[in-house]
């Protein structure tokens, strides 16, 4: 989303020089905690917590890194569940090449769909991955080996390499941990790669980006495809998780879903899609026991967001004096 | 039995008839669409939710008030096309000046808000409504019985869709909206009131899409979801369409309706992802749409 015009760049505030080692202490803190918390939270909700984190970072990754509003990424998250489901069970494949397929179906997928949807811009484009997402649906309701409305169950867990049982909670929370952590990674990478660069310089304006002769839209079919690899990396993980894959995951709100984390925690932030899914979990754990809709609040929450606050909580924190201070800069 | 391409021709004009209804909703709802598009930039993810309450209100209507069809035909979009406005007027005008995604997001947000807020007080499955004593029954074409009601729909359909193009193209507030959609700076300085001219349209719109949920209650069972996964195919017919042209977004509704019907004839487990297919052939082969001219 570009012609963001409400985060300026106050002077005035300088960065405390202490910044940079407050930031790294922030960090290992956010990482210890992460590494306790099974002992303390339930872990199948951590677990789910980190998949969706992860599920709303690679979304981001498109959203807030090249300006692309994708509405059909639940194409990948419950594709990539399907197929990583599918290979260990069916198959009887090792848990680490099951979530490999994963990836590489959720790659396939976005190849396909990102070669179609980058031909329009815009509005156009997240109408576009919304109609081909809702396409995928109707493919996985009808297809065989996703078993319609009953999904795949009792997907096993297996052995992680053939030595770590992944049937132990813990075992397989560290495991999902590991991979979240990787996939962080690989974003962060990826953004602050001369590839990145060039992808904010196509999302800040596309034809002076042409004019300098890159090929924008192979460029942004890299990064819906990479996007979409690293959601299948999620998606993959969480049918493990669960050890089920159904048709809740492919569906048109849970595209809806991961645009809601991402823009509660902040766009364009590495660390805003993760409090952002934070978040919307805890509170659909919240009200799963109560008779009142989720919808309701997840539609007023957008509401709210899009007209007052639509840095996010993150991006809010980061423009704050505060946050400047600390020398945080939102990439938006 | 008399066939036609190795199908029985009953069977093939039933699902043009089928096709020819659901293309009048198509072309209703694109044309709502593409005429909030056209000035606002915005699109109106909530035009399910506002057909979804177009029927309900009919439905409320008639349970609680006792008023009729006819009746909930005329008030049905009144009441929702001024909700629409209220929306359009406190909330929606705050976002013009910024990305158009942004109306996308707002509007999502909406119909997730409608959508729960019925479900809650109304359950999650469909309530019938039935039809006016004067359109009920069956009419004998020699080849096939048409049910009167579906006849209406498509003759109904077909007179707003007309009657819409000649307001947006004939009249004089038709030019000064699309003498807006061109140029509203030029066209505020003339002396016209653009801010109201805006929600006026998009009070248009959503009263377009509540009398398509008024005309679809009695075909279609009357439940809070009836408009979101509609709303999704609609998008692709606009795809298709092309948003630049009324006429196009009309066309191509009934176009895709009756593609849809006929799929349903020879290649049933296709018939869910038809129009999808066509909108990735047209994509592919023409980005900007079959009447678009922006590329």
């Amino acid at each position: 989303m570009a012609h963001h015009s409400d985060t300026p760049a106050v002077p005035g505030v300088s960065v405390i020089p202490a910044a940079a080692s407050i930031r790294v202490i922030f960090l290992l803190g956010l990482l210890a905690l992460l590494l306790v918390a099974p002992f303390f939270l339930y872990p199948i909700f951590l677990m789910k917590l980190l998949c969706f984190a992860l599920f709303a970072a690679a979304f981001n990754l498109l959203l807030g890194y090249t300006g692309l509003l994708s509405f059909g990424h639940a194409s990948f998250f419950g594709g990539a569940a399907y197929f990583t489901a599918h290979a260990v069970k069916v198959w009887g494949w090792t848990p680490e090449a099951g979530i490999l397929l994963g990836v590489a179906g959720a790659a396939g997928l976005g190849l396909v769909m990102g070669a179609i949807a980058i031909r329009r811009q815009g509005i156009y484009f997240a109408m576009i991955t919304l109609a081909l997402s809702q396409m995928f649906f109707f493919f996985c309701l009808q297809a065989g080996f996703t078993h319609g409305e009953d999904g795949i169950q009792s997907v096993p867990r297996g052995q992680l390499f053939g030595m770590i049982n992944l049937s132990n909670t813990i075992n397989m929370y560290f495991f999902v941990l590991g991979v979240f952590l990787i996939g962080l990674f690989i974003i962060w990478r990826f953004v602050n790669s001369p590839f990145g660069m060039i992808l904010r310089a196509i999302r800040e304006n596309e034809q002076r980006a042409i004019s300098l002769g890159y090929s924008v839209s192979r460029y942004k079919l890299g990064a819906f495809v990479m996007s979409a690899a690293l959601t299948g990396l999620a998606g993959g993980v969480k049918a493990l998780v669960f050890q089920f894959a159904t048709l809740t995951d492919v569906t048109w709100q849970m595209s809806g879903e991961v645009i809601l984390m991402t823009l509660l925690g902040g766009i364009g932030t590495l660390i805003g899609p993760v409090v952002g899914a934070g978040l919307v979990v805890t509170l659909q754990n919240y009200l799963a026991t109560s008779n009142f809709p989720v919808t309701i609040i997840t539609g007023v929450v957008f509401m709210v967001c899009v007209l007052v606050f639509r840095r996010g909580l993150v991006g809010e924190f980061y423009a704050s004096r505060l946050g400047r201070r600390l020398g945080l800069t939102s990439e938006r | 039995m008399t066939t036609l391409f190795g199908v029985p021709v009953q069977a093939l004009l039933g699902q043009l008839l089928v096709g020819l209804i659901n293309g009048s909703f198509y072309a209703l709802l694109s044309l709502g669409l593409a005429v909030i598009f056209g000035l606002l930039r915005v699109i109106n993810f909530a035009h399910g939710a506002q057909y979804m309450l177009g029927a309900f209100v009919a439905l409320l209507l008639a349970t609680k008030a006792g008023i009729g069809y006819w009746f909930a035909l005329l008030l049905a979009p009144l009441i929702v096309g001024g909700f629409g406005a209220l929306v359009e007027r406190t909330m929606l005008s705050r976002l013009y000046k910024l990305d158009h995604l942004y109306g996308l997001l707002f509007t999502f947000g909406l119909a997730l808000t409608i959508e729960g807020t019925f479900r809650y007080f109304f359950g999650a499955s469909g309530q019938p409504y039935a039809a006016p004593p004067a359109l009920q029954g069956a009419v004998n074409l020699g080849f096939m019985f048409l049910p009167i009601y579906r006849g209406w729909v498509v003759i109904a359909s077909l007179a707003v869709c007309i009657g819409v193009w000649l307001l947006i193209e004939r009249t004089k507030l038709g030019s000064y909206l699309r003498a807006a959609t061109e140029n509203p700076v030029l066209v505020q300085s003339f002396g016209i009131n653009v801010p109201l001219l805006l929600t006026l349209t998009y009070g248009l719109g959503a009263a377009l899409a509540a009398l398509a949920g008024v005309l679809a209650a009695p075909v279609y069972q009357v439940s809070p979801l009836m408009g979101s996964n509609l709303i999704i195919i609609v998008f692709a017919v606009v795809v298709v369409g092309g948003m630049g042209s009324i006429l196009g977004a009309i066309v191509t509704g009934y176009m895709l309706g009756v593609a849809e019907g006929m799929t349903k004839v020879f290649y049933p487990e296709a018939s869910n992802i038809v129009i999808f297919v066509i909108m990735a052939i047209v994509l592919i082969l023409r980005p900007a749409g079959l009447f678009g001219k922006d590329a």
